[in-house]
This record gives structure tokens, sequence and C-alpha cells, in this order.
């Protein structure tokens, strides 16, 4: 018998549910300041499995959490000790990914073709930063040829600086579209607070502060309901005199942690694990590192091309808010405006936050729920920006759709007939 | 009364390790507002939070602040919970032990009522979160709350007042029967506090109904939160599920409760033969408390701690548990600086008999090092071997050890025939016929293999170090290393240092101890160290009363009052007629009259007596008519005072000696060597303390052993 089967097949991969902490701010006045993040992670993937009482623990086949900074509370392989932590039989294994702020988005990736490939059946990805714990950057040594031979502009280690190249490039970007953008995005978080959109998807997270006690906390700390286009206009632009990014208009530093189950659509319907998404394609791509905001444009290019659809057949987009800027390149390219009511419905990471390696799923989780509220769509798109000049896209199919590819029986995937996106 | 009048007593310790009370407020699903109050000394989790005076208060002002909360409606639950690994660890011993009148400590006690009586008076649903240790007080806090969460990573929960020498008299007396039934909770607070102490892990006081739900520790407060939410909100089926599980716990009667106390009385007699009054005190309130209203209870409860406070009994067990068993067996008195130790790689245990096996197995487990046992035939040899891997797999059986910890242990052991299987060791032991001649030999062999920094030690129980040492080449190496029986159960180790040992060889005899987690004393070399020349002068009193005509069971139960493990005559059938014959005419040898050579004891052994007493089948026990045949008597008895008394001055007189002598460095290694090597009771304080009380160290040497006290 050869060692390589002949009819092996790929497996459609789908979305089975996603959580995350309550994002709090870095630093001594964060919700966090004193939680570890393994301890934040852990929290989630217990919540999980709550939530999915069908599951038996033993069945899952890996556990990839991605984490920027991958020492202290978030080191020593923080998959496996996450696991361990969790109380999964020891059975399970798991590992660290990192890819910068797409490092939960890489981790789904990563997972989901190992699921595609039949290497596994059900997964746990997620990711977290604690970036009070760990400030961006912390520990690394850039090779000193990037700056020899002018392979990286040093100011493109700075985020806030990317952002502002990406204000001189697209100079129809201005400060007022950015503020206001930032504001709507306030706005929009609000809201969906106010419908109970959010809060189904947080895990409550105790949490204790040197001469304060325990405290339970079951909503973000970083949301500024109430924020004016006006305010932000005062705000100072730190990273260039006379500049653009403000900390209105951009993503904060903060705390929290995400987590994801994915499934073979064979094993969801085994185990009677409800599908909130069926993965249908997804890129990365590099850009120029000094405009790093830039890149899910080229990801997204290449994810839609693979599924051989048209951004006009996106329904709903998750883009992750590191800059308004970033988002507002994105939408100019696509031709769409920035209030189109497809683009982040519940406010984005301008207002929430943006826990680097956390935040992939976290767009995701917010997908499936609006594809839950409106059956209409059927294509969404999840992208972001990534540190060092990259993006990365996720499209996914709503299992709600009327012409939801796995529809007209699960018999589809277990007969491995892959669909036409997976062509 | 409220608790600012309790302001006069907390103001008495403005040094206490204050455990604040912060209350943070928690909005839980469905809207209610929880207060959650952390109990935190702001301390990392070495130093465990306890109930000082002024904690109290604070917890006291704190609850009265929520009950005014609760009753403007701001708040709809309250819950008590505490820093990593401890609800509260319980009363602050040092405060307590150190209040000197009967006034204070009763302020103490109805401090402790009115501060748990707020929690349990709340108008809304008050919760404790058990989320670590809960001992005493700290658990009678959790069982005055109206419900309980507890965290199956919790650990050390107990109520062990009636081991320390109090009741649990915070309310734990009243509501744990009430809770858990009469049977389970006279287990709890009589059997576990007076067996070592023993204590329930978080799933075991779930089992028994100490606490409503069970939480795993991962996310313990934020499951104990949600289940919170769900009876405050009136979950029909979570109230139900609470109901029906208590009643199923607190499924009892009148007989039961009587029954309960009854067997709880017979436990404590054979435990203690009620030589101290806390335990029966308790079970007192218990038997009486039976109808009692909570308030009525309260009342009696503070009167018994009152009065349990003012004890000699309280005092020392504070002393023996604070002074000794904390501080002082952690720090022993003497010994070198641990940085001169010298690294232990390889054991050697010269002898493979019963001694030497369990010397082999405690050395191999506790540090994972090669032993090698050795003897003058190849069937000794595999004898000790076997036993040590019969040993090892016992453990394993009782899930002690696991599979690869018992193959690692026994591949740890193994046997030699010859004394070459030492040339490698770092420490080599004797456990060899107790001879000065044959011990001495040993050692020449010995150092003929081993390296010149290879410590020799001896186990000796009576023979001198220094003599041992004498013919060495390196007499500097030699140190004695006294362990007890069972070696594997009795925490004390002797250290004897000879005039030569050297500090190295000392030092690195401490750090051993402590890796093998036993409790070293220093001590010089004279003749039996501590433990036994005290337990046989003790011994050699009781011997000469009975030899002088005093009647068997008088002599034998004159002690009771002292509550001693055991009776002289039991001690002496477990150790061994001939091996105490043995000692106390060493002990003779070297002292003279005041160590009794028991004529009687001789013919015994002449007849192969093993015992004394024959335990008939009634359980009764006498002494068999052919054995009193055997032996001859004085005409001078003496009644069971006169002999208790005898005896108290005999010690006193010893003790007096032994520090004259130097033999340690204060009357606390005494104590604490009574109490880790003999099993002396703690509220003896090992035994000084005692002396003191009753007397026997002014008449006898003129001064007490702890002038201040």
């Amino acid at each position: 018998m050869s060692a390589t089967n002949p009819a092996r097949h790929l497996r459609e991969v789908v979305f089975v549910d996603g959580v995350r902490t309550p994002f709090g701010k870095a630093g001594e006045k964060g919700i966090y300041s004193d939680t570890r993040a393994d301890d934040l992670v852990v929290k989630c993937i217990r919540e999980l499995l709550r939530r999915n009482p069908s599951l038996p623990a033993a069945r899952i086949d890996d556990v990839a959490i991605a984490a920027t900074t991958q020492t202290g509370d978030q080191g020593l392989t923080i998959g496996r000790t996450a696991a361990l932590l969790a109380g999964l039989p020891k059975s399970v294994p798991g590992f660290a990914i990192d890819r910068m702020c797409a490092g939960a988005m890489t981790a789904v990736t990563t997972t989901a073709s190992g699921i595609a490939f039949g290497a596994y059946d059900v997964v746990i990805a997620g990711g977290v930063e604690h970036m009070g714990n760990h400030p961006m950057g912390q520990g690394a040594d850039p090779n000193p040829r990037f700056l020899s031979e002018r392979l990286v502009d040093p100011a493109a280690l700075n985020m806030g600086n990317t952002a502002e190249n990406l204000h001189d490039r697209f100079p129809a970007i201005t400060k007022e579209r950015s503020d206001s953008y930032a504001a709507a995005s306030q706005r929009k978080l609000a809201d969906a607070y106010a419908g109970n959109r959010i809060q189904p998807d947080l895990v409550p997270v105790a949490a204790k502060k040197p001469g304060q006690g325990w405290g339970l906390h079951t909503a973000d700390q970083p949301p500024r309901p109430e924020t004016t286009v006006e305010e932000l206009a005062g705000l100072r632009t730190p990273f260039r005199a006379h500049g653009r990014v403000t900390a209105g208009n951009a993503a904060g530093l903060n705390d929290g942690a995400t987590a994801a189950l994915l499934a073979s659509a064979e094993t969801a319907a085994e185990l009677e694990l409800p599908v909130r998404m069926r993965l249908v394609s997804f890129a990365f791509a590099g850009v120029e590192p000094e405009v790093m905001g830039i890149g899910p444009v080229p990801a997204t290019e290449k994810a839609l091309k693979q599924a051989g659809l048209d951004i006009a057949d996106i329904g709903l987009f998750e883009i992750n808010e590191a800059f308004a800027v970033q988002v507002l390149s994105f939408l100019d390219h696509f031709g769409i405006v920035e209030d189109d009511e497809r683009v982040n419905r519940y406010g984005g990471a301008i207002a929430v936050g943006h826990p680097l390696a956390s935040s992939g799923v976290r767009l995701m989780t917010q997908l499936a729920r609006q594809f839950e509220e409106d059956p209409t769509v059927r294509y969404g798109l999840t992208t972001m920006c990534i540190g060092l000049g990259m993006g990365a896209a996720v499209i996914w199919e709503n299992p709600h759709h009327q012409d939801y590819s796995l529809r007209s029986s699960t018999a589809a995937a277990v007969a491995g007939t892959a669909g036409k996106d997976l062509a | 009364m409220s608790t600012a009048d309790f302001q006069s007593l907390a103001r008495r310790f403005p040094d206490e390790t204050i455990t604040h009370s912060y209350v943070r407020d928690v909005h839980l699903p469905g809207g209610a507002t929880l207060a959650l109050l952390t109990l935190d000394n702001d301390l990392d989790h070495s130093k465990p939070t306890t109930l000082g005076p002024n904690t109290l208060m604070e917890l006291g002002l704190a609850l009265e602040g929520l009950r005014e909360r609760a009753g403007r409606g701001e708040i709809d639950a309250v819950a008590v919970t505490g820093k990593p690994y401890y609800l509260v660890a319980g009363a602050d011993l040092s405060a307590v032990g150190s209040l000197q009148d009967a006034e204070s400590g009763r302020l103490m006690a109805q401090l402790g009522h009115e501060v748990y009586g707020l929690l349990n008076g709340l108008d809304v649903p008050t919760f404790a979160f058990i989320n670590g240790a809960a001992m005493g007080g700290g658990l009678e806090i959790a069982l005055a709350a109206h419900y309980r969460t507890v965290s199956t990573g919790a650990n050390g929960i107990s109520l062990p007042e009636a081991f320390l020498g109090l009741v649990p008299g915070w309310g734990g007396v009243y509501r744990l029967p009430r809770l858990i039934g009469p049977a389970n909770a006279v287990k709890v607070m009589i059997e576990n506090a007076l067996s070592n102490n023993k204590m329930l892990n978080g799933s075991a006081a779930f089992e028994l109904g100490i606490a409503d739900a069970l939480f795993e520790p991962a996310d313990f407060l934020e499951q104990s939160l949600a289940w919170a939410a769900k009876i405050i909100s009136g979950d029909a089926q979570a109230l139900q599920t609470v109901k029906e599980r208590r009643a199923d716990k607190a499924n009892y009667d009148d007989a039961d409760w009587d029954t309960a106390v009854a067997r709880g009385r017979i436990f404590v007699e054979a435990k203690t033969s009620n030589a101290a009054p806390a335990p029966g005190k308790l079970l007192d309130l218990l038997e009486q408390g039976r109808d009692w209203t909570q308030q009525e209870s309260a009342a009696a409860e503070v009167e018994a701690l009152t009065e349990l406070m003012q004890t000699p009994h309280f005092r020392n067990t504070v002393y023996a548990f604070l002074d000794l068993i904390q501080r002082r067996s952690k720090r022993p008195a003497g010994a070198p600086d641990k940085k001169l130790a010298r690294p232990v790689t390889k054991v050697g245990i010269v002898g493979a008999g019963l001694m030497a096996g369990q010397l082999a197995l405690l050395f191999a487990r506790q540090l994972k090092v090669p032993v090698v046992l050795t003897d003058i035939d190849q069937a000794r040899v595999d004898k000790g071997v076997a036993y040590v891997h019969a040993e090892v797999d016992k453990l394993q059986a009782r899930r002690r050890l696991s599979a690869d910890a018992a193959n690692r242990t026994k591949a740890l052991v193994t046997g030699s025939v010859s004394k070459d299987a030492f040339a490698d060791a770092d420490f080599v032991i004797e456990a060899v016929f107790e001879e000065l001649t044959v011990k001495k030999q040993v050692f020449a062999e010995v150092e003929a293999v081993v390296s010149p920094d290879c410590i020799l030690a001896t186990n000796t129980s009576s023979l001198s170090v220094t003599e041992m040492a004498a013919d060495l080449q390196h007499p500097e190496r030699l140190v004695g290393f006294h362990f007890f029986n069972p070696v594997a159960l009795m925490p004390l180790l002797e250290i004897v240092r000879a005039p030569k040992t050297d500090e190295a060889v000392l030092a690195t005899a401490f750090a051993l101890a402590k890796d093998l987690k036993k409790t070293a004393v220093l001590v010089q070399d004279a003749a039996a160290f501590v433990v036994n020349r005290v337990l046989l002068r003790l011994m050699g009193e009781v011997s000469r009363a009975f030899d002088n005509g005093t009647d068997a069971r008088t002599a034998d139960e004159a002690l009771r009052p002292m509550g001693l493990p055991m009776t002289p005559f039991t001690l002496l059938a477990m150790v061994g007629v001939p091996v105490a014959q043995h000692v106390q005419e060493s002990l003779h040898a070297a002292f003279g009259e005041r160590f009794h050579v028991s004529a009687n004891q001789q013919r015994l052994i002449d007849a192969g007596k093993t015992s004394l007493w024959e335990t008939a089948e009634d359980g009764g026990k006498h002494i068999p008519q052919e054995t009193l045949d055997l032996l001859q008597f004085g005409n001078s008895p003496v009644t069971g005072e006169e002999l208790l008394r005898a005896t108290q001055d005999a010690l006193a007189e010893e003790i007096g000696l032994m520090l004259e002598e130097g033999v340690v460095a204060g009357p606390e290694d005494i104590d604490l060597c009574m109490i880790t090597g003999a099993g002396w009771p703690m509220h003896l304080g090992g035994i000084t303390p005692y002396l003191d009380q009753v007397g026997a160290a002014e008449r006898v040497n003129g001064r007490k052993f702890h002038p201040g006290r």
C-alpha cells in the first residue's frame, strides 16, 4: 500500500464558535494589570468547551495560540501550556504561533489547512496579547542590516509612523476623514452593545488588583462611546508634529485573548456542533513595511481570486482598525464608501481595542454573529494589516444563506465533493 | 453591640498584619449587583491571611456598610472570597495566644460572633466562595454565609480548634452539624482535628455538604459568580438542587445526634485520655446545644472560648505550634551556615537489616540518589534490598508513588557484600548491632574504602559517638544521625555533634535532614541524647514504683493526666523489653541510680516474655498469673498521685541536668524532641511548660524552665 493516498480529498472547514475576553487597557489602569496572559487564554478555551458540551475534549486535535511576544506569561509554547492549564486532556497537543497582529488569524488558517488536509478533525485556534506585560517590540533585536542595507526604513518598525506614511501616500485621506471614521466606530460599537450583540461572545473574567480585591469584567474597557469628531480634532499627533494619526483614530494598547473552535464539516455534523461559517479562502500578502496598513488590499485580492469571487460578492466586512487611515485606504481602493453599512457593523478596534495577536478571531466571531443576523448575506471578509508590511484576508460563507454551498446536505462534505470555491 | 465596641481590643494589636476587606461591586448576568468582598493582606502566598482583632474590625465595618447598602437596595447580594490559595487561614494564633486576661479573651470571642453574625444576618443572600485554605475561623466565616461554593483546588479546609486547645466557637460548632449532620461534624471537628490535624480538600468538603457547589480552580470565581447569579435570581432548579442536597446531607434525628456525641467521647478518651479540656468541652457544647437556638449556642461558645483561652493547654499548644513546629524546627538552634554543606550524591548504608532497609527507603525516596546496602553475606544483602523493593511496591499500590517513580526508587537501591561499593559515596551511615566494638570495626573498614571527604554517620541510640570516632583517621567526619522508629513516620532526627565533628560535616547533616523532610535538633554527645534519656527516666520511675510493690494498673495509669500517647508498659512492649533494658543499663552506667534498672524487667527478658500486659478477648488487659509468678515485689507501694508527682520531679531534674550539661541549646529543643520524636502532646508544650505549670521545675530546680512565661 502506498504511503500517499491517491484518493485524498480536501475537506470543508467550518467555524463552530468563537469567544473572547473583554479587552482591557494596557498598563496600570488596565483591568488586567495584575492578570496573566495565559490565564486569559484559559478562560476562553474553557468557555468554548462549556458552550459546546457535545464536543468531548479529547477530540480536540490541536490548540494553536498566537502571541506576538512569546516570553514570560506568553512564553513556554503558550498553546500547549494554555491547553494544560485549561484542563484539556494531556493527549491534546498545542503550539504557539506568531504573525504579529494577524496571529490569531494565522492560527485559524494554519489549523484550518490541517483540517482540510485531514490531519485534524477539531481544533482550537486563538490568540492573546497582554500589551501591558509585553509592550510591542519588547526584547526584539532588529538586524542591523535592515538599516545598513536600507531594507526597511527604521521608521517602519513604529506602527504609528507607517500610518502617517499611509496618509502621505493617499492625500485624499485627510485627518478629518480619519477622525470621522473613528467617531463612527465608537458609535457603532455602542449601538452593538446596546443591541446585546457583543456580550454573548464575551467570557467574564475575574481579576484581582492590589488594594482592591477581586472584580468581574464583563465588558470592554477601552470604548469611549461619547467620542465626538470635535474632541478627536483636538488630540495630539504623537508620531509627527502636525500629523494626522492620534490616539483617537487608532487602536489603543490593549490586553485580551480570543479563541475559536474549528472543525471539518463532517466532524461538526458527527458531534452536532453548530456551523457558524464555512471557510471559503484565505491569503496573506506582503507590502512595503513602511506602509504596512495597505496590506489588506493585496491579501483580499488574492483571497477573492482564489475563491473566484469579486469584491462585490462580499456582503460583510470585518476589517481590523489598527488605524482609521488603513481602513480608509482599503475602502477607497475598492470603491466602498466609508459609511457603507457592510463595513464593521459593530465598530472596530479603534473603539474596542486591539490586543495584537488576539484580534483575528474577534473579527471572525463578530462576522459569524452578523451572518446569523443577516441571512441575505452570502459571503463575508475578515481582513487585517500586519506589522512589517503584510496583510491577511479570510473569506467566509454564511450557512444561513439560501444558496449555502453545503446546504443540500452535509453529505456533500462527507462525500468529499469540494465546493466550487475550493477549486 | 456593634463592631466599634471592640476598638479597645483592636488598639492593643498595633502590629497586626491586617487582612483587609476589599469590596467591589459585581454586575451579574440578569442584572443583579453583588458586593464581592476579598480578604487580602496584600502579601504573597507565603504569608497566609489571618484573623486578628483589627482584621475582624475592618471586616465588621465593611459588612455594616454593606448592610446599609442592602437596606437602600443598592446591592442584591454579598459574597466573601480570598486571595489566591486562601479563603482565610484562621484566627491569628499569636494574637489570640497573647490575650492574657479573661476579659480580652471574651471580647475576642464576641467580636467573631458580632462580625460573622452580620454576614449571616444580612437581608440579601450571602455567599462564601471557598477558593483555598479555610481553617478554623476562616471556615466559620464561610459557614456563616447563606451559600457556599468550593474549589477543587482548595486544600486545608478544617476546624482544627480541638487540636489547638479551643472549640470552633465562632459558630462552627453550631452550624457545621446542622449543615452536614452530627456524625460528619464530629468527624471533622474531633476525629480529623485530633488525627494530626487532618484537613479536607475542596472535593471532600463538597462531598460532606460543607459547600453547595464545586468548581474547578481555572475559573472558580467566574463560575461561582455565575452560580450565585442563578441563586439570586431565584432560578428554581438551582434552588431546588441546593435544598435537596442539604436535606440529604443533614438527614439526622436526635438519636443520631446523641450517638455522634457519644462516639466522639469514645474517640477523645482513646486518643487523649481527656488530658486536655478542649475536645470534651466541644462535645459538651454539641451535646447541650442539640436544641439550642444559634443565639443560645453563641453565648455558650463565648463562655467556652473565654475559659479555654486561659488554660495552660491552649497556651502550651500555641507555644508548641508557633514557636516550636513553625519556627524552631525550621531554623534549628546551633546549625552551622548551610553554605558549608557538601552535596550528597550517593549514600552507603552498612547493614541490611530492618533499620537499614527503612533508612534506604527514606534516602532513596527523598534524596533520589543511589543508595547501596552492605552486609556480611549475599543472603542478608538480598533480603535487605528485597525489603525495600517490597515497600516501594506497597507505596505504588497505595498510589503514593507512580509506576515511573517506583521504578526509579527501586533502581536506586542496590546491595553489595563488599564495602568497595562505598568508594564513591558522600555519606555512609551504619545501622549495625548496637555494640561499640562492632561499630568501630565497621567504620575502620569503611574508612579504608571511602574518599577523605565522605561523611560517616551512626544511627546509634545509646553509644558514645566520641568513642566511636576515637580511632578514625578522620574523626572530624563522624556525626550521630539518630532516627526514630518507624523512620517513615517519626519526624525527629537527633543530630549528634561529637567534640571533633567539623562544621562542614554538621552543616551537611542538617542539609540532609531538611532534604529528608525531618525535624533536626542538634544534640551534644551525651548518653542516649534527648528523647531516650527523657523517656527512660520516666519509664524507670514507673518500673521502680512497680518493683517496689505498686499495683501494676496503678503504676501504669499514674501518668494518665499527662495524656501521653501510650502508657509506660505499653511503650515498653512496643520498644521491646530487651532493647529498653539495654538502653536503661547504659544510662544507669552513665548516670547511676537516677535510671532504675528493673530486676523484674530482666526476669521478663529471661523468661522470654515480650509484654507485661496481655489483652483479653474482651479488650481488657491483665497480667497473666504465670508472668506474675516470675516477678518479685517490695512492700513500699505508692499511690498514682504520688507516682505522677515523683515522675514530674524526676523529669524536671533530668531535663534540668541535661540543660546544665549543654546537651541541647535550650528547653525548647527538649520540647521539640519530645513532640516530634515521642509524639508527646502539644498541650504539654512538649514537656517543660507543663513541668513549670505543675510546679515540678521550681520544686526540684528552684526555678522555672521558662521564667518569663
